[in-house]
This record gives structure tokens, C-alpha cells and sequence, in this order.
């Protein structure tokens, strides 16, 4: 429960709403309750001489007062609920946006999966909480209270007998719920464990049908299927309870008040019309009682839910502006050096680069090259401010990185990711995403086509469509691997910021295309800072500087004929790919 | 994930009589329960009617006239009717659903046999994921309709009939003046159904928004926060979030006009009763018991026709998912065997490539006119760049795939003549990345298979050096293997596929090796294990490891579709063409670590 006291300023902000909800809760109940007072009035009259006139008095009071205290059932629907939506709505914008301040190391060690189910289900066992459950429990509250009283107004004692089965209900209900809730989870587990099932014999149907083994896969398959039917009539079991358990009490009740009532009618201390009505109270009270233990339920699963959310709250963002923060680097030139940096990912797992000293001159082109896993990536994430360096420091034109406030830095670097990442959206709006202003039209349309040209999109565009509006990703058409890393290329190169980051990014690429981008790009990356990170020789030979790593350290360094010269790693991956290139030609 | 993307999601007819014909023949074999469902449902359908009837004999007959025997026998009648609805509710609920999960286990069983036997072009174009929710969720969303759809649709309908019947027994006018809200229930319930139908579309529409947004930004947050766009992304996700808002609060208005307007139908019915009621018993035309259990009488029929309405989204998601497993069974993507097979009995071990054509799509031909004998107890290496096609003859020769033209046979029988589990179970595939399945080790190695007993696990096992590891590990052979054996490394995999492709003893291995570099240490003993694997047997090995090529019998080299070379490795290094540039690629430096 004390989870859930975090929701306190959500009720603050929506408290008008809340407090009209409740007043309407308390006017529709008070008006409700008279309906069965006035149906027994009109039976009891009917004994005595009645007029046809009287009737319709009652029957117009029923109808009447049934009107208006539905014209408040619609409003207090149209604040607590609607309420309980807005306080949804905000609640997962919080936490989305504290979600956007998180660092990338929180998302390697995060499942999308579990993040969606927080920002989904969580979200939604909460709104269970703040709407019916906070409406329900005040209605019935009220509701059980106000026919209480009018019941006791007419007899006392059959109001107490006729309760009588009433903890028993709140108390079925509630474990029953709870019985149901345990086996409904153990279904679930269940189900996914079919589910792994599947998955993995589809994946590995290659393998199966190899040994001929499908027979014993149905039969591993339906041994699982038979122990989640098990489960689930498991569930069946206590579920086909809860009908037959509700109305054996409710028709208790009603035996209780038919007896010792019509007892009392015997006696005359009791009319008809008093049956009547306390019949007619009996279906007032049975929905409290049942939404007491479904109310318990639901604020249990609530306060669980939201004990995950604070935790996802409480996560405090590991890279940000800080006190040494100097606000006032506003550009940057591009030079960059790295002073002995080390890093690894967490202190009890092995260094990924270690002592890495460099500079980069701005203006100039530097490329690294090395295996796969040696930590190139992790070099550019570091200049990026992706991850933190453990030792070391990257200075920019002079500045340690940790000073340059992250807008600034990130402003002034243009990054080609090695997974090429778009949107489901049109190519131009994904190009165009590296733009900050878009209020020029003139502008982002010249760069835009400048982007296109020197990523080589263009013959592609002409085959699309739609052209740039063409729609990408789950609603639109698939690009293909050397589309995707042209289309973020042309991404980083709208941007036109003073260092240009290319991770791997023309690995999909032919070498043709490859060869026609690389011209072009030179020209463009003429007064920036580049770093370039390549499998392959031919991307990085123009560079002013290349750097071989191997193992986080620096093995190699110089330009490429210096490299050739050495006949180390370098010279061995130049020659391997001549020999690729051969290969593909005969 | 694939929950969230359910591009399937179309909301098609409530009723289709094809789809609902061929649902019904699951339920066939359990037609009993059906049966004794729907009496048992008429029964019970009676008992809750009833009892306001016996409440009219209670004060007609007895508390009007100070009785209080009779009315002690009234209220026993009263308890044994609430007890046996109570019996025959549990008894009928327990039967439907028995009948709807077997029913459901059967469907779900069907549609894993029928994958089994799908043939490998169906499986490269169809996601894995998309076949799994077939199997799991699709059946799930079929558990509604099964167990509450179809009998409870009786429960209402027969409810609804006894309470007329009583109303018209007790007094036909006064029930038709009670009934005359019926049209208008009936109106404005199903005007609030297609409102809250249209609306729920929207609701899920929305939500698939919200929900592939975030999944979109989650993955891609890095690139949202290199590029510096938190705001502006904020600023979309809140205005996506604000539609899923508005959409729902739009619902809220419908269910906050609808229930209290069904309250006040049934205020005006109770209020007809009195007005009319009353003044029939003024005039002594019927008793004051009548209209006690008329206005009993409104409170009972308001449910089974509000739940009637609800039905209908149980047949409507029914249908859907129906349909789209029927497709699933209707696909007949299978490799047949032939009518009248020929028995393969102790082969040799003779593989034979005949002109072989064969392309994954129409004319794409990956493989062309290739032609090759490996005599039985061969090894011959296949070498190519990625991409030449090695893998597709071994596909072909596992029959996973029929040839465009040409022939491949096996001990001189064209292996389309015969069943393809005969032609399988001679011959072992190891593949590259290995695929473990959840389960114990020894599973691991026999597949399951009960022909193989632990002895020859063991044995196998000990013949390729798995044992070593094995054998350390806490629970030995009975050891799970977890998340597809991401606790093993991977020499140790390679060497469990190895026990595994050695305990089913096959005539023809097949042998993808492993590119990935591995610690001298296994390197050394996985040549050891291949060394013994191939003994005594025809192999053909993707060679990736320059010792088994140079003590293969036989080098292959693939080379754009088209077999280019052949020969063994000192010859075809002579030749100084293809081969001697992927030895100089791959292999040449694997000479100085050997």
C-alpha cells in the first residue's frame, strides 16, 4: 500500500475533479435509495382504497428520482474516471520522459520487454486503482451505508438477520479472487512455457526434420499442452465457484427476509410492501459486497505494480550536465585528444580499451581498424559521452568532454551508428532528423538534397514510390541493409556539424557504391573532423591518420603507406582484401 | 513483442457459417458434454425464474392468509432450488469448459503436427514469431468462444424464455405491459454495442500506436538522444499518449450515459407495474403476490439480454482468429513421399550429383549443373567464398529442398523414390551454430530418441571427448542445458552436436563446421573428435578447417553456383586458381597456428 502514497500529487493536481466526483456519488446514493421505499408505499397502499391518480405518483416518483440520480451516475463517470484517465496520461509521460534522460548503459542491461510491460501494464493495474477501484470503493461505501440506515428505519431486527451472509460474501469473494488470481498467474507462466516451446522447435526445425524427429517434438509438445489444460481446469475448478457460492448467499438473504418477514406480515408488525422493499435493498447491498473484495484485489495488484514504477524512478540518470558544467562552449573546432583512457564496462569485468592516447587535429580524417570486439565502438561511444571513461581524460579543442555540456557536444558531432537505426516514418523525415531548426524551408531542402547526393540515395529514391516521402519500417517497405546505412548517412550529413563519427557504416554497401560515397564525402568532410571505423581497407587508405587496435590497445599507428610499410595487421587485412577482390572477379 | 504488433488485427464478421462449421467438428468428440451442458442449462435456466413465482404462492397463499407452515414450505422449496442452480451451475460450467479446453487442446495440437511436417520453403518466408502466435495466442482467443460462447448464448436465450413463460402464466396483460421496455433494452443496448465497438477499435488502434512508438524508442533511444531530440520526441510521444487519452475518455462517455439509462428502463418497467399492477389489483383482477414477483421479475431479465449483445464480440474475435489458423492448416507446403517407396536397407554410402539445378526462388539459380560421385567412405571437403552455395547441397541431399533438374542419388536410388524419414535417418547433420534445445544433456545427444540408450550416449560422448566437460559439470549428463546453452562455450556445444551426430550412427554425415575462432585447446580437440566422426563413413564436410581439407579424400570448390575445381589440396594448390586464393584468405594462417 505505501507505494501507492507516491500518487499524491496526481490526486492533488485532479482534486477538483475528484471532490465533484465524490459530492455526485454522495447525491446520486442519497437519491437512489428512496426508489425501493416508494415501490413499498405503492404496494402497501394498494390495501387501502387507492386512486388510479396516487399511482401514477408513485409510479412518475420512481421513474423520477431514478432519472436523477442517473444524471449523476453519468457525472460522476465524467470526473473520477475521466480523472483517473488524465493522472494515466501524465503518469506515463513522467516516466517517459525520465525515461529519454536514461543512459545507454541502462538500456544494454534493460529488456525492451520489461520496459514495455511497466509503461503498459503497470501503468494500466495503477489506472485500475485510481478509477474503479477509488470510484467503487466510495459508491459502495456510501451506498451500503445510506440503505443500512433507510433498512433500519423500517425494521431493525430482519436488517441484522438479513446481513448475516454479508462478511461471508466479502470474505469469498476475496480468497476466491485470490485463489483465482494465484492459478490465472500459474496458467500464464505456463503458457509461456508452451510458448518457448514452440519458438525454439520452429528455430530448430532444421535440426529436427535432419533426425527425424518430429514425432517426439509432438510428443514433448503435447505432453506441455496437457499439463496447461491440467492448469487450466485447475482454474476452472475454483472459477465455476464463484457463481453458484454468490447466489447461494444472496438467495440466503432472501429466505432469511422471507421467513422471519413474512413471520412478521403474519403477526402484522411488517407490511408487504416492507419485504418488498427490503428485498429490492438486498440487490443494493450484494454489489458492495462484491466490489469490497474486488477493490482488495485490484489495489494489491496496484500497489505491486507501482512498487515497480517507483523503482524505475528512483534509477537516477548516469550521464548529465554536472557542476563542472561550463555553459559557456558553445561551438567546437574539433580537435580531439585522448589522454591515456581506459575504460571498461563495470568493475569486475576486463578493460575494453586501455590506455588510449591520441590526438586529432581539426579538420583531419582519422580512421580506426581492427577485428571485431576490440573496441572501436566503445572508442566512439566515449567521445559521444555514451559512457563515461574509468581513467583518462578526452579533452575537445582543449576542453575535457565532461565540461562541454552534452547539448553542445552532441550539437557539434554528426554520428553514423553502426546499426543503422531509422524511424517508421518517411526517408525525408528520417533524414532530416539530424536538423535542429526546421523553420527554413530553403535550407533544409538544399542540404537535404545535398544529403541524398553524396549518400547516393538517389538511384534508390527513383525505384521508391513515393520518392523521399516514401513510409519506412513496420507500415511502409523495408529497406535493405546498404539502403538503411545510406539513409543514416545522409542523416549524420544534414546535420553538417564540425566532427563527423562513421561506425562501420558502409559495410552493406558494394565497393562500387562504396567507392563513388567516399568521393564524395571527402569533399564534404573537408573542414571537419572525421573519425572513420572500417572493416575495410579501402574506406580507411585516404585517411591522414589510421590506428590499428587490437586487444584495447593500440598496436598500430601511422598513415597507410606508413602502415603498408610496417607489414604487421594492417599489411596482412590490405592484402586479404586484394585477394577478396580477386575472388569476386574471376 | 509480436503481441504488440498484431498487423493481423482485423476485425472481420461476427458470423461466418464456413468457419463456424469447421469449429464445430473440433467439438465433435465431445458432442456429450454439449449435450448434457445444454439440459442441464434449460434445467437451471428454470430454477432462477422460479423462485419469484413461488414467492407469489408465498403471499397469496400463505402470508395473506397467516399460514406460517405453508410458508415454511415455501422457503424449503426456495433453499432446494438455490441449492440445486448452485450444483447444476458448477456441473454445467465444469463441462463446458472440459469441452472447450480439449477442444482447444486438440486445435493446438493439429497445428504443431501440421508445422512438423511443413517443408523448409515455407519456413523461409514465413517469421518464426508470426507461427508461434498461431500456435499459442490465436488458440487462446478461440478459449471464449469455446467455452462460454456457445453454450452460455443457450443459458441466456432459454433464461429469457422461462422468465416470459412465467410472466405470461401469472398475468399475460400485465406482462405485456412489462414487457413493452424490451424493444427499447434491446434498442439502446445494441446502439451502445456498435458505439463501444466502433470506439474499441479506436482504443486498440491507438494503443498499437502508443505501444510500437515506444517500442521504436526504446531501441532506437540512443540515436533520440545523439541526435538531441528529447523535446521534440517528447513533445510526439505526449501527443500520441494524449489520442490513446482521448479515445478512452470518449468510451467513458458511452458506459456513463449507458448504465444509468438501463437503470432507468428498468425503473420505468418497475413503475408501469405499479401503475398498471396496482390498479388490476384494486380491481381484484390479480393478487397482490403478482406484482411482488413482477418486480422481482424486471431485476432478472436485464442481464441475459445485456450479456446477449456481449456475445457478439466473442463470435467477432472468434471468427478472426479462426480464420487465420485455418489459412495455417490450409497451407500445404510439403515435400511428399513418394506413392510407392523404395526400401533402403544397410547402404553403402554412395552420393551421387547428377546435373543439379536448383534455385530458393522461381530462376535464381543458386546451384547449376552440378555433378559429383563420392564413393562410400569418402570425405570430401567443400570449399567456396560465402555465399557459393555449399549449404544448398547440403540441403538438397537432406531433401529439404527438391531440385529444379537433374537427379541426386544415393546408392544409385534416386533419393525422391524414397520416404524421406529413410533417407534421414541415414544421414547426421552437424550444423555450424550449433541449436541446443531446453533439456538435459543426454537429451541433448539422443534428441529424445528411446532407441538410443544412455550406454551409447555415454559412449558417444566419450568417443568425441565430450565426457571431459560433461562430466564436471554438477549434474553430469542430466545437466540442463539453459537459454539454448548460453552457459556452455562454444567448443563445448560443437562437441555435444558431435555426440549427438555419433550416437544416431549415420551411414552420411554432413559437416558444417565452425568458422568462429576457438582456443587451441578445443581447436585441438575438435579435430581430434572430427578425426573419429568421419571414420567409416561418407562425409561431406563445409570445410572451414584447413586439416580436414588437406586429409580430405576430395576437394570441391564451389564457386558462384558452379562446382570450379576439384581435386585434393596440393593439386588444386597447383593450379593456382580459386582454391589457391581462399587457402591464401582463409586458411593460410590457420598453417602457422597448426
Amino acid at each position: 500500500m505505501k507505494s501507492l502514497f507516491t500518487l499524491k500529487k496526481y490526486f492533488i493536481k485532479y482534486k477538483k475533479k475528484l471532490i465533484y466526483g465524490f459530492l455526485f456519488i454522495l447525491i446520486s446514493n442519497i437519491s437512489s435509495v428512496y426508489v425501493p421505499l416508494f415501490i413499498r408505499d405503492g404496494i402497501d397502499q394498494l390495501k387501502e382504497n387507492i386512486t388510479s391518480a396516487s399511482l401514477i405518483k408513485y409510479a412518475g416518483l420512481i421513474v423520477g428520482v431514478t432519472l436523477f440520480s442517473g444524471v449523476f451516475r453519468f457525472l460522476i463517470r465524467q470526473t473520477i474516471i475521466v480523472a483517473s484517465r488524465e493522472i494515466e496520461y501524465d503518469l506515463r509521460n513522467d516516466l517517459w520522459s525520465h525515461l529519454q534522460n536514461l543512459s545507454l548503459r541502462f538500456y544494454q542491461n534493460t529488456r525492451t520487454g520489461d520496459l514495455l510491460a511497466h509503461l503498459t501494464n503497470d501503468i494500466n493495474a495503477v489506472r485500475n486503482f485510481l478509477g474503479p477501484a477509488v470510484m467503487y470503493s466510495f459508491d459502495t461505501l456510501t451506498l451500503f451505508i445510506f440503505t443500512l440506515a433507510l433498512m433500519f428505519t423500517i425494521d431493525v431486527n430482519l436488517s441484522l438477520l438479513s446481513l448475516i451472509p454479508f462478511p461471508l460474501l466479502s470474505i469469498i469473494v476475496y480468497s476466491l479472487g485470490k485463489k483465482i488470481h494465484l492459478r490465472f498467474t500459474k496458467i500464464q507462466e505456463h503458457f509461456s512455457v508452451l510458448t518457448a516451446k514452440a519458438q525454439e522447435n520452429l528455430s530448430g526445425i532444421r535440426i529436427v526434420k535432419a533426425y527425424v524427429r518430429e514425432e517426439s517434438e509432438i510428443n514433448h509438445f503435447r505432453k506441455l499442452s496437457w499439463e496447461y489444460f491440467l492448469k487450466n481446469m485447475n482454474l476452472v475448478k475454483v472459477e465455476a465457484l464463484f457463481r453458484p457460492a454468490l447466489f447461494l448467499v444472496i438467495g440466503a438473504s432472501i429466505i432469511i427476509i422471507m421467513w422471519f418477514g413474512g413471520l412478521k406480515v403474519i403477526n402484522n408488525e411488517m407490511t408487504l410492501g416492507d419485504i418488498t422493499a427490503f428485498i429490492l435493498y438486498m440487490g443494493y447491498l450484494i454489489w458492495p459486497a462484491i466490489a469490497f473484495g474486488w477493490i482488495t484485489n485490484i489495489t494489491q495488484q496496484a500497489s505491486a505494480s507501482q512498487k515497480r514504477l517507483n523503482a524505475l524512478f528512483a534509477t537516477k540518470p548516469e550521464i548529465k550536465d554536472s557542476d563542472i558544467t561550463d555553459y559557456r562552449i558553445k561551438k567546437l573546432n574539433g580537435t580531439i585528444e585522448f589522454k591515456n583512457v581506459s575504460f571498461r564496462y563495470r568493475d569486475n569485468l576486463p578493460y575494453v580499451l586501455r590506455e588510449i592516447s591520441f590526438t586529432v587535429p581539426a579538420g583531419s580524417t582519422f580512421a580506426i581498424v581492427g577485428h571485431t570486439g576490440c573496441g572501436k565502438t566503445t572508442l566512439v561511444n566515449l567521445i559521444l559521452r555514451m559512457f563515461d571513461v574509468c581513467s583518462g581524460k578526452i579533452l575537445i579543442d582543449g576542453h575535457n568532454i565532461k565540461t562541454i555540456p552534452l547539448e553542445t557536444l552532441r550539437n557539434e558531432i554528426s554520428y553514423v551508428p553502426q546499426e543503422s537505426f531509422l524511424f517508421s516514418d518517411t526517408i525525408k523525415n528520417n533524414i532530416i532528423y539530424g536538423l535542429k531548426d526546421l523553420s527554413d524551408k530553403e535550407l533544409i531542402e538544399k542540404r537535404l538534397s545535398q544529403a541524398v547526393e553524396i549518400a547516393h540515395l538517389t538511384p534508390d529514391l527513383e525505384n521508391f514510390p513515393a520518392g523521399l516521402q516514401t513510409v519506412i519500417g513496420e507500415r511502409g517497405i523495408t529497406l535493405s541493409g546498404g539502403q538503411k546505412q545510406r539513409t543514416t548517412i545522409a542523416r549524420a550529413i544534414v546535420k553538417d556539424s564540425s566532427i563527423l563519427i562513421f561506425d562501420d557504416c558502409l559495410s552493406a554497401v558494394d565497393t562500387n557504391t562504396e567507392e563513388q560515397i567516399l568521393f564524395k564525402l571527402r569533399e564534404f568532410m573537408r573542414e571537419k573532423t572525421s573519425i572513420i571505423i572500417s572493416h575495410r581497407i579501402s574506406t580507411v587508405k585516404g585517411a591522414d591518420q589510421i590506428i590499428v587496435l587490437e586487444n584495447g590497445t593500440i598496436a598500430e599507428q601511422g598513415n597507410h603507406k606508413e602502415l603498408l610499410e610496417l607489414n604487421g595487421i594492417y599489411s596482412r587485412l590490405y592484402y586479404k582484401q586484394l585477394l577478396e577482390k580477386e575472388l569476386e572477379q574471376i | 513483442m509480436t503481441d504488440y504488433f498484431q498487423e493481423d488485427e482485423i476485425l472481420g464478421k461476427a458470423y461466418d457459417a464456413r468457419l463456424m462449421k469447421r469449429l464445430l467438428k473440433y467439438v465433435k468428440p465431445y458432442r456429450h458434454y454439449i449435450i448434457i451442458a445444454i439440459i442441464l442449462n434449460i434445467i437451471t435456466a428454470g430454477l432462477e425464474p422460479v423462485r419469484p413465482y413461488l414467492t407469489k404462492i408465498a403471499v397469496d397463499n400463505y402470508i395473506s392468509v397467516g399460514d406460517w407452515r405453508g410458508l415454511l414450505n415455501i422457503i424449503i422449496l426456495i433453499f432446494l432450488s438455490l441449492l440445486l442452480q448452485a450444483l447444476i451451475t458448477y456441473a454445467m460450467t465444469y463441462a463446458t469448459q472440459y469441452m472447450g479446453q480439449r477442444t482447444l487442446f486438440d486445435l493446438r495440437i493439429e497445428i504443431f503436427e501440421h508445422l512438423q511436417q511443413l517443408a523448409l520453403k515455407f519456413f523461409d518466408k514465413t517469421p518464426v514469431g508470426r507461427l508461434v502466435t498461431r500456435v499459442t495466442n490465436d488458440v487462446e482467443s478461440l478459449s471464449e468462444l469455446f467455452s462460454s460462447g456457445i453454450v452460455m448464448i443457450f443459458s441466456d436465450v432459454f433464461i429469457i424464455i422461462w422468465i416470459f413463460a412465467f410472466m405470461m402464466i401469472m398475468d399475460l396483460n400485465l406482462a405485456l405491459v412489462t414487457l413493452s421496455v424490451i424493444p427499447v433494452l434491446v434498442y439502446s443496448t445494441f446502439l451502445f454495442r456498435k458505439k463501444v465497438r466502433q470506439n474499441y477499435r479506436d482504443i486498440r488502434f491507438h494503443l498499437a500506436r502508443l505501444n510500437s512508438y515506444m517500442q521504436e524508442h526504446i531501441v532506437g533511444m540512443s540515436v533520440v538522444q545523439v541526435f538531441n531530440k528529447r523535446n521534440e520526441e517528447f513533445n510526439k510521444f505526449k501527443e500520441i499518449n494524449r489520442n490513446y487519452r482521448d479515445v478512452n475518455i470518449q468510451s467513458i462517455l458511452y458506459y456513463a450515459i449507458f448504465y444509468p439509462a438501463v437503470e432507468l428502463i428498468s425503473a420505468i418497467a418497475v413503475g408501469l407495474i405499479i401503475w398498471y399492477g396496482g390498479g388490476q389489483v384494486i380491481q381484484n383482477q390479480i393478487s397482490l403476490g403478482v406484482l411482488f414477483a413482477f418486480i422481482q421479475y424486471t431485476e432478472m431479465f436485464f442481464r441475459p439480454v445485456r450479456d446477449l449483445a456481449e456475445k457478439y464480440n466473442i463470435l467477432q474475435t472468434g471468427m478472426a482468429s479462426s480464420e487465420r489458423i485455418f489459412k495455417l492448416l490450409d497451407n500445404k507446403t510439403f515435400i511428399s513421399d513418394p506413392q510407392n517407396p523404395i526400401q533402403l536397407n544397410n547402404i553403402k554410402g554412395k552420393v551421387e550429383f547428377q546435373n543439379v539445378w536448383f534455385a530458393y526462388n522461381d530462376e535464381d539459380y543458386v546451384l547449376q549443373d552440378i555433378s559429383f560421385v563420392i564413393n562410400a567412405g569418402e570425405t570430401v571437403a567443400i570449399v567456396g567464398a560465402t555465399g557459393a552455395g555449399k549449404s544448398s547441397i547440403v540441403n538438397l541431399l537432406l531433401r529439404f529442398y527438391d531440385v529444379n533438374k537433374g537427379k541426386i542419388l544415393i546408392d544409385n536410388i534416386d533419393i525422391s523414390k524414397i520416404r524421406q524419414e529413410d533417407l534421414r535417418k541415414n544421414i547426421a547433420l552437424v550444423l555450424q551454430d550449433v541449436f541446443l534445445f531446453s533439456g538435459a544433456i543426454k537429451s541433448n545427444i539422443s534428441l529424445w530418441n528411446d532407441e538410443i540408450p544412455f550406454e551409447k550416449i555415454v559412449e558417444a560422448s566419450q568417443i568425441v571427448g565430450a565426457d571431459q566437460f560433461i562430466e564436471k559439470l554438477p549434474r553430469q549428463f542430466d545437466e540442463e542445458v539453459k537459454e539454448r546453452g548460453a552457459t556452455l562455450s562454444l567448443g563445448q556445444k560443437q562437441l555435444i552436436s558431435f555426440a549427438r551426430a555419433l550416437a544416431y550412427d549415420p551411414k552420411i554425415l554432413i559437416l558444417d563446421e565452425a568458422t568462429a575462432s576457438i582456443d587451441t585447446e578445443s581447436e585441438q580437440m575438435i579435430q581430434k573428435a572430427i578425426s573419429k566422426l568421419l571414420k567409416g563413413r561418407t562425409s561431406i564436410v563445409i570445410a572451414h578447417r584447413l586439416s580436414t581439407i588437406k586429409n580430405a579424400d576430395k576437394i570441391l570448390v564451389i564457386h558462384k553456383g558452379k562446382i570450379r575445381e576439384l581435386g585434393t589440396h596440393y593439386e588444386l594448390l597447383a593450379l593456382r586458381g580459386i582454391y589457391y586464393r581462399l587457402y591464401q584468405l582463409q586458411y593460410k594462417e590457420q598453417e602457422v597456428s597448426v
